[in-house]
């Protein structure tokens, strides 16, 4: 258990629930990344917020990175992509693609992400975002368990 | 909108500001640590990071609050009214693309959130990542039946 940090995990939590809170009160909007990220292109209507937020998003990562780097990875310690579980003999690149695809095209079909229906949705008490949630949480821990990724 | 436009992509500023300071400040923007949480094998070890659930916890609470604030306004301060989804039915749709958004999170650690504020560090492979799962998205807005209307309007 020496990697719980339940107090900047709080902390953080509550900037990423006062962030939502900031876009719905302010603009009316849910601040789901996918849903942001995915109507980047048209003919999707007002891309330019959507770009907007996106870049405060990177911005302000690198800026509190840099502003408290003891806070962990990408502060003191570089971050780095998860490599593919030993074993399945599969090149980085492939897994990352098919695992970007399938974040890419479920979140579409679905809906939404961890953001959208795991934060939002569920402030909201949205049943959709509930079952979302359960299926999303559900599978990718089994995915976890059959790969042996960590 | 022309009107506001200003303070709305001002609030579209902080609000994206607020949540990538969020993720890095909760450690979810390293996937190695997000794959901890979702690795139960580890609860038996006393091993496994429940950091997940503190970080997603009281996001939840204070958007509640602001969701409950809302309801008793007529609309946000910068737009007509709220965009709510209007699309209720827990479908197959639902379910099948949350297993699929669930399989690719299990690989990597990376839901969209920290892929996107990910490229503040620039790891290797995260612009393959990212492109991958933009392509995925395009995918998925055609092959949607209903089009992308009724996704346009209703996506959160």
């Amino acid at each position: 258990m020496e990697s719980f940090t339940p107090v900047t995990a709080a902390l953080g939590g509550s900037l990423i629930g006062l962030a939502c809170a900031v876009l719905w009160l302010g603009n009316g909007r849910i601040a789901g990344i996918s849903g942001i990220f995915g109507q980047l292109l048209p003919p999707a209507q007002s891309v330019l917020w959507r770009v907007v937020f996106l870049v405060a998003l990177v911005g302000a990562t690198a800026l509190t990175a840099f502003a408290f780097p003891q806070l962990g990875a990408g502060g003191t310690e570089p971050v780095q992509l998860v490599a593919p579980p030993a074993g399945w003999s599969i090149p980085m690149p492939v897994w990352l693609i098919v695992a970007g695809l399938l974040t890419g095209l479920g979140t579409r079909i679905g809906n939404g992400c961890t953001s959208g229906h795991g934060v939002c949705g569920l402030a909201r008490l949205s049943l959709r975002s509930l079952v979302a949630v359960a299926v999303f949480f559900s599978v990718a821990i089994l995915t976890v368990t059959i790969t042996g990724i960590v | 909108m022309s009107a506001m436009r200003i303070p709305y992509l001002a609030t579209a500023a902080l609000s994206g500001a607020l949540f990538g300071a969020g993720l890095y400040v909760s450690q979810m923007v390293d996937p190695l640590k997000v794959l901890r949480f979702l690795d139960f094998t580890a609860i038996p070890g006393g091993d496994w990071d429940p950091s997940l659930a503190f970080v997603i916890g009281p996001a939840i609470l204070v958007m509640f609050i602001a969701v409950r604030i809302g309801s008793s306004r007529p609309a946000p301060l910068f737009d007509s009214g709220f965009h709510e989804p209007e699309y209720r039915k827990v479908d197959v749709r639902l379910i099948g693309g949350a297993a699929l958004f669930g399989i690719g999170w299990g690989m990597s650690g990376i839901c969209p959130g920290p892929a996107i504020s990910l490229v503040a560090f620039q790891p290797e492979g995260i612009w393959l990542f990212l492109a991958a799962m933009f392509a995925g998205s395009l995918a998925g807005s055609l092959v949607m039946p209903t089009g992308r209307s009724r996704l346009a309007d209703v996506a959160p």
